[in-house]
Parts: C-alpha cells; sequence; structure tokens
C-alpha cells in the first residue's frame, strides 16, 4: 500500500472469526461508536466453520485508524481473529429486493430487457406484486432502484455487504492453531510484523 | 490457601445435587477467594443465604455503597496481586459498580464481579430492580457473562478468574439470574481455566526485536526508561532493576508505575506527565531512544504528541499488542509480559553508565527542588502544604507505607513526593481519575496488605464522595489512617480555573462537615490540626493509634501543584510557576 492510500478515507472491509456469544456484537458495535464512527454495513453469520461466526463490516477510514480499530476488535476475549483490506483485495456483493405492483411493471416496462440490463431476477411474481433481485455492487442496485423509482416502487431493500478475501485460505488450519494450548507464529499476522523491517533496520 | 483436592471430594461426598448459588462459593472457594467486598439485596438473596453455610471460610465485608465495595476491591486487588471480589445485587446495586468497573478496566486491575440478576423468564420486562448490566457493563469490563443455568456456573467463574488476572488483567461481571442461584443440578469437580481458543493472554516473543532494541539501546548516547504499571502487573521488578542497572539507563515512571523500584534508587530519575518532575518531562524531548515498559502513553504523560519525542527511536515493551503505535509510533516493539522479554533484553544490552546523561536529570532536579519543593515540602511561615504533610509522613513512615491517594491536588501531590520503598505501595486511580477512590481502596487495601500500613490520602472533595465507607471500618474494624488535606477548595479545579479561565472560581469551593466529629459518628478517633508545630506530633499520634484514625489537616486554600505541563502543551514547556 502506498503512503498515500495510508493517509486516504476509503472503504475498508473488516473480516471478523469470532465465538458465537450473546453479547458480542455490542461488544464489537461500541468499538465504533465510542469514537463517534459510523458503520457503513455488518453483516454476521456463520462461517464455514461450525460454531465460529464471521462479520463483515465496512467502515470509510484511513488506514491508520482502521489498523487501531482492529487490533482493539481482537483484542476481544471472544474474537479469534480479526482482518482488514481494501476492496480491491476483496470480492463483495450486496443483495437487493425491489417490489413493484404487476401491472404497471408489465404494462409499462420492457420486463425482460430491465432485468436483463440489471442482473436481476423475478423472485416472485403475483397479480398484484412483483419481487425482483438483484446481486452486485452498490451502483448496480443502485441503477435498477433507479429505474423501478418511476415504476411505482412498492418497497425496496438492500443487504449488507459480504465479502470473500481475494487471498486467504480460510480459517480452518488458523482455529486448529488457536485451540492448541500454546498458539505458534502462525496466530500471529500483522502489519507490524510484515512491514517493521522497512521502518526500522540496523 | 484451601485447595482444590481438599474441597472437591468433600463436595462430592457429601452432596452431588446442589444449587447454583452453592457452586458460586464452591468456584470462589476453589480459586483461593477468602476476601469478598459485597452488599446483599433482592436478586442475589439466594448467594448470600448459600455464603451463611461459609462464613467461616470468608471475611465478607459489608460495605456502605456498591462503589464502596468495588473501589474496596481494586484496592485489595492493587495491594495484593490476587483478584478483587465484589458481590452486588441486580440493577441499582449492579449500575453502582460501573464507576469501578470503569477504573479497573482503564488501570487493569484484576477483579471478578458477581451481580443478581432478576429471574431469566423476567429478562426484557423492566421487572423490578431489572437493568440490562450485561450490555451497560461491556465497554468497562474485560469479559462479562449472564448465566441463566446453574450448570454453568463453575465453567464460567473458572473462566472469569482466568480472564480477570491473565494477560493484561481486567474487570469481569458475571451477571447470575435468580432462579440460576436457586436451580440444583449435579455439580462435578471444579475444573480451573487455563486456556481460552479465542483468548490469548501474551502475544508470542519475537526475539529478533528484542535483538534489535538491544542494539539500539547500545547505540544510545543518551537512552531514557519509562515504566508504568505493567512492570508490577507482571511482578516484573526484579527484571526491570536488573535492566536499569546493567545498562545504566535513568528511568521515569508513570503515576501507576511508582513504586516498582524504591523512590530513592539512584536511577530512578522522579514522574513523568502533567504533574511530574521538570527533568523527566523536558529530556523526554532531548533523548535518543525512549524505551517504555508497561505503559500506555496515556495523554496525561504525552501532552501534546506531535512535539513528543519526535527526535528519538522509540521501543515499546507491552503485553497488549493494541498498545503498540496507539498514541506514540514504536520503531521497536517487543510484544510480551515484560517479566520474560526483560531478562532476554538484559542479556543483551550492554554495561554502562551514562553518567553525564544522569547527572542532567540531576541539574534539572535541582532547580525543581529550589524553584518548587524547597517552599512545597519545608516552608517555614504560611500555613501547611499538602507536601509539607507527604513529606513529614514519609519522614514518620520510612517510606514503608502504603499511600492511597485520592483524586485531584493530593493526589499529584502524594504521587510527586511519597517515598516508596516497596512496589504496589502507591494505589490510586490512574486512567479513570474518580474521586472518592482513596477511602473504600483502602479499605481493601489494608485487607489485601494486613501487615502493612495504610494510609488513605484525600482532599475535601473526594472524601465527601464515598465517606460513607466510615461505616464499613466502623463494622469491620478496619485500620486504615485517614488523612484529609483540608484547602476548602475542588483545589485542581480551582487551579486550573486560575491558570486558564481567569480566576472565574465557578463552583470550586467547597464547604466540609466536622470531619472529627463524623469520624466520631462512626466510632473512629480523629483530630484537626492547622498548625504547623502541631502537624508532625499528631501525625505521629494517627500513626501510632492501634486501628483507624482521621487526621484532618487545614491547608493552604489557594496553592497549586508545579511543575504543570498544560494541557496541549508539550512536555518541554513544562512550568515551574
Amino acid at each position: 500500500m502506498s503512503n498515500q492510500d495510508h493517509m486516504e478515507k476509503q472503504e475498508f472491509n473488516f473480516t471478523v472469526y469470532t465465538e458465537n456469544h450473546v453479547g458480542l456484537l455490542n461488544r464489537i458495535a461500541t468499538i465504533f461508536s465510542r469514537r463517534k464512527m459510523n458503520v457503513e454495513s455488518l453483516n454476521t453469520s456463520p462461517s464455514e466453520i461450525e460454531g465460529i461466526h464471521r462479520f463483515n463490516i465496512v467502515i470509510i477510514e484511513t488506514e491508520e485508524v482502521v489498523h487501531k480499530l482492529a487490533k482493539q476488535i481482537e483484542k476481544q476475549v471472544e474474537v479469534l481473529k480479526v482482518y482488514y483490506h481494501t476492496n480491491k483485495d476483496v470480492i463483495w456483493q450486496e443483495m437487493a429486493l425491489y417490489k413493484v405492483p404487476t401491472d404497471i411493471i408489465a404494462e409499462k416496462a420492457l420486463v425482460e430487457r430491465l432485468l436483463r440490463e440489471n442482473g436481476a431476477r423475478a423472485v416472485v411474481i403475483r397479480k398484484d406484486y412483483t419481487v425482483f433481485e438483484t446481486t452486485g455492487h452498490r451502483e448496480e442496485t443502485d441503477n435498477l432502484l433507479k429505474v423501478l423509482q418511476s415504476f411505482e416502487l412498492i418497497e425496496f431493500v438492500r443487504s449488507a455487504r459480504i465479502a470473500i478475501i481475494k487471498d486467504s485460505e480460510g480459517f480452518n488450519r488458523k482455529l486448529r492453531e488457536f485451540e492448541k494450548a500454546e498458539p505458534g507464529n502462525e496466530t500471529i499476522e500483522s502489519r507490524d510484523l510484515n512491514t517493521r523491517n522497512n521502518v526500522f533496520s540496523m | 490457601m484451601l485447595t482444590q483436592e481438599k474441597l472437591v471430594p468433600e463436595l462430592l461426598a457429601d452432596k452431588k445435587t446442589i444449587t447454583g448459588s452453592e457452586a458460586l462459593i464452591i468456584s470462589l472457594l476453589n480459586e483461593g477467594v477468602d476476601t469478598i467486598f459485597g452488599y446483599p439485596g433482592g436478586a442475589i438473596m439466594p448467594v448470600y443465604d448459600a455464603l451463611y453455610d461459609y462464613m467461616d471460610r470468608f471475611n465478607h465485608v459489608l460495605v456502605r455503597h456498591e462503589q464502596g465495595g468495588i473501589h474496596a476491591g481494586q484496592g485489595y486487588a492493587r495491594a495484593s496481586g490476587k483478584v478483587g471480589v465484589v458481590f452486588a445485587t441486580s440493577g441499582p446495586g449492579a449500575t453502582n459498580l460501573i464507576t469501578g468497573l470503569a477504573d479497573a478496566q482503564i488501570d487493569s486491575t484484576p477483579l471478578v464481579c458477581i451481580t443478581g440478576q432478576v429471574y431469566a423468564q423476567l429478562l426484557g420486562t423492566d421487572a423490578f430492580q431489572e437493568a440490562d448490566v450485561v450490555s451497560i457493563s461491556a465497554p468497562v469490563t474485560k469479559w462479562n457473562y449472564q448465566i441463566t443455568d446453574a450448570c454453568e456456573i463453575p465453567g464460567v467463574l473458572a473462566k472469569a478468574f482466568y480472564l480477570a488476572k491473565s494477560g493484561r488483567p481486567g474487570p469481569v461481571l458475571i451477571d447470575i439470574t435468580k432462579n440460576a442461584q436457586l436451580q440444583p443440578f449435579d455439580c462435578v469437580a471444579y475444573k480451573p481455566c487455563s486456556h481460552v481458543r479465542s483468548y490469548r493472554p501474551k502475544p508470542i516473543i519475537r526475539k529478533e526485536y528484542v535483538a534489535q532494541a538491544a542494539e539500539l539501546i547500545n547505540q544510545a548516547k543518551k537512552p531514557f526508561v519509562l515504566w508504568g504499571q505493567g512492570v508490577i502487573l507482571g511482578s516484573a521488578e526484579q527484571e526491570f532493576k536488573a535492566f536499569i542497572e546493567k545498562s545504566g539507563i535513568p528511568a521515569a515512571w508513570t503515576i501507576l508505575g511508582a513504586g516498582a523500584i524504591p523512590s530513592d534508587h539512584p536511577q530512578n530519575v522522579g514522574m513523568l506527565g502533567m504533574h511530574g518532575n521538570y527533568g523527566p518531562n523536558v529530556l523526554t524531548n532531548e533523548c535518543d531512544v525512549l524505551i517504555a515498559i508497561g505503559m500506555r502513553f496515556d495523554d496525561r504523560v504525552t501532552g501534546r504528541l506531535d512535539k513528543y519525542a519526535k527526535q528519538a527511536k522509540v521501543i515499546h515493551l507491552d503485553i497488549d499488542p493494541s498498545e503498540i503505535d496507539k498514541n506514540v509510533k514504536t520503531t521497536v516493539p517487543v510484544w510480551g509480559d515484560c517479566k520474560e522479554t526483560l531478562p532476554l533484553l538484559t542479556a543483551l544490552v550492554e554495561e554502562k553508565s551514562h553518567t553525564e546523561w544522569l547527572q542532567k536529570f540531576n541539574t534539572y532536579h535541582q532547580k525543581e527542588v529550589e524553584e518548587v519543593m524547597q517552599d512545597e515540602l519545608h516552608p517555614t511561615s504560611g500555613e501547611i502544604t499538602m507536601g509539607e504533610v507527604m513529606q513529614q509522613l514519609n519522614e514518620l513512615t520510612n517510606g514503608d507505607a502504603i499511600i492511597v491517594s485520592d483524586v485531584g491536588q493530593n493526589q499529584m501531590v502524594a504521587c510527586r513526593y511519597a517515598k516508596l520503598n516497596h512496589t504496589r505501595s502507591n494505589i490510586t486511580s490512574g486512567g479513570l481519575g474518580t474521586m472518592g477512590f482513596a477511602l473504600p481502596a483502602a479499605i481493601g487495601a489494608k485487607l489485601g496488605a494486613p501487615d502493612r500500613t495504610v494510609i488513605a490520602f484525600a482532599g475535601d472533595g473526594g472524601i465527601q464522595m464515598t465517606i460513607q465507607e466510615l461505616g464499613t471500618i466502623m463494622q469491620s474494624d478496619i485500620d486504615v489512617k485517614i488523612v484529609i488535606v483540608n484547602n476548602q477548595f475542588l483545589g485542581m479545579v480551582r487551579q486550573w480555573q486560575q491558570l486558564f479561565h481567569e480566576k472565574r472560581y465557578s463552583f470550586v469551593d467547597i464547604t466540609s462537615p466536622d470531619y472529627v466529629k463524623v469520624a466520631d459518628g462512626y466510632g473512629i478517633p480523629g483530630k484537626k490540626v492547622s498548625e504547623r508545630e502541631n502537624l508532625r506530633n499528631s501525625l505521629q499520634e494517627m500513626l501510632q493509634h492501634k486501628g483507624a484514625y482521621l487526621l484532618e489537616v487545614m491547608v493552604t486554600k489557594e496553592n497549586n501543584v508545579f511543575p504543570m505541563v498544560p494541557q496541549g502543551c508539550s512536555v518541554s514547556e513544562i512550568r515551574l510557576k
């Protein structure tokens, strides 16, 4: 990451592996709220490993701040591991649902073209309303929203962002390491260690 | 100490099925707990009922307010190094703990607090004395947990003690619903906790960084050590002493680090920060290598950050990885418990003396003695000063007492001037700055270190915040010496109003009751002194008295604590007047 990236505010994606524990959401949320930081998006769901939860959190901040936040989150007893990445280091998606009156959409819109252009599909088609679904980046779900506004859109909802880390091997091996009484170097993974040599050398 | 082997068979032979409350008490015994500070109430009654059967195994101190209870728990933990245990009921009992939890969290004090909670089926119904304590206390606890099923009690308690005392210590709160306290269940043998997979108490030591740190130290011309409470929490006093004595580096302390090595150690150059000593502050901006050990660069220590030690390479030893680079950018981080990292470092550093550099600190010290300390510690006319009281106490106790200070001017004077020969002797609310801390914390300190003289050193503001704990002292017959330095003002706020708000004294004029009469009402002997010629005798009388004693000392009204690094200024802009 260049020095300029380091100082600039941008979207960062936290990936947090945690125990599934009542109250942990509150503890993580207050790490942001006590610093008066807005969470842009938050998703929590079971991970690929039974009993381990995965949070995806998006905030807009500088890398320096994000790095400190990651350490504060990781300090929570029930948090196993925190990673953070810029948008270019993750594959991410949001999903959106749109409910529109069936008669209007059927009458006025070229539905098939609309769906094709926006990579959307119809989830439910009833006499009174139709629900479309699309998945993509914010601009993509926004596009269809804009179009459907003119067709008397009844309801719209967008999910939190979910993100997969491009350069990762999953969490299984790491978890086995954590379960040992004396975790090895495997459990350490921090910016300090990877770049410290550049900062200081004798 | 009660051992597990002794307890568990006894439990299994007599009755396998016990209530959650009894399991709690047995868990505490298994953890070696013998002192509890608490206050009963509706939602924790089953626990107190179980405690009734074990009265001979515990010293339960009935406090007068839950805040007093938790500060006593803190004082106990800080003086003894053990985990402080506090009981409170649900709702107001639990919310009254919050200040103490925040204090213990920021000062890394190991506590296990047990709060009662309403029946599980009533949670969320706004039941009588229901408060969402787990949510409220989350930001001010290292860990917290609500138990609604008795079967969880032994396991959760084991985890609570492990988390409270391991790694960077901190407060843990366990909230137990009344149904879980009453519920009978088949208890199995108590297993202490030694591993939680999502929790790493100590980061792995990276020897290459220890080596880099040593190399930096060996090349340094003006190295400077800053140490904090980490040295005491890690029981690393000997390792620390060995390190500074071999490397010959001058060392200064944060207020929570005070006493880790004796005040009169030749390399102990004094206190850091806003009201710290002259040399350590000025020379922070002159050293070439800054070695921070178990301290966290609090803003009261650093002053203006962008003008803090910019010329220096920084080595930071800390057990908590989130402290590295948090406030001050580190050149070489040394993760780990300083009890383990310091010997590694000591082995690699060269034996040196840094005589000239140390002399610089002494020169600054001389200036501070002439311009500040002489008048503060040895005044010959005018009213008594706070520093003079501390100075007399030093002479009379020979520096062997535990000083529990409150917050404000009295705290700065106590920390600056107290002579400390032993570790765990300076107990004060450092991070949170909780007025009212001293009196209850002194109660705990005395129980945590019964063989030592414990002096609560408080102002007329702070003492009135928790003065009800005189009742605890009376009932539990606790030998605490209480010194109230009364300047008839909220002194530190007044000082700031004088210096930074054009002397607009806004609500800092505080009246006091007749403390001697108040103490008398609690059956505690006391005396008031305002004349210099009576001070020493009065202090002597207090110290020689068997049992608690209250001494009110009338001190000069508008004295200021100097030196001072005004807020927003660099440490090198420290003022002597």
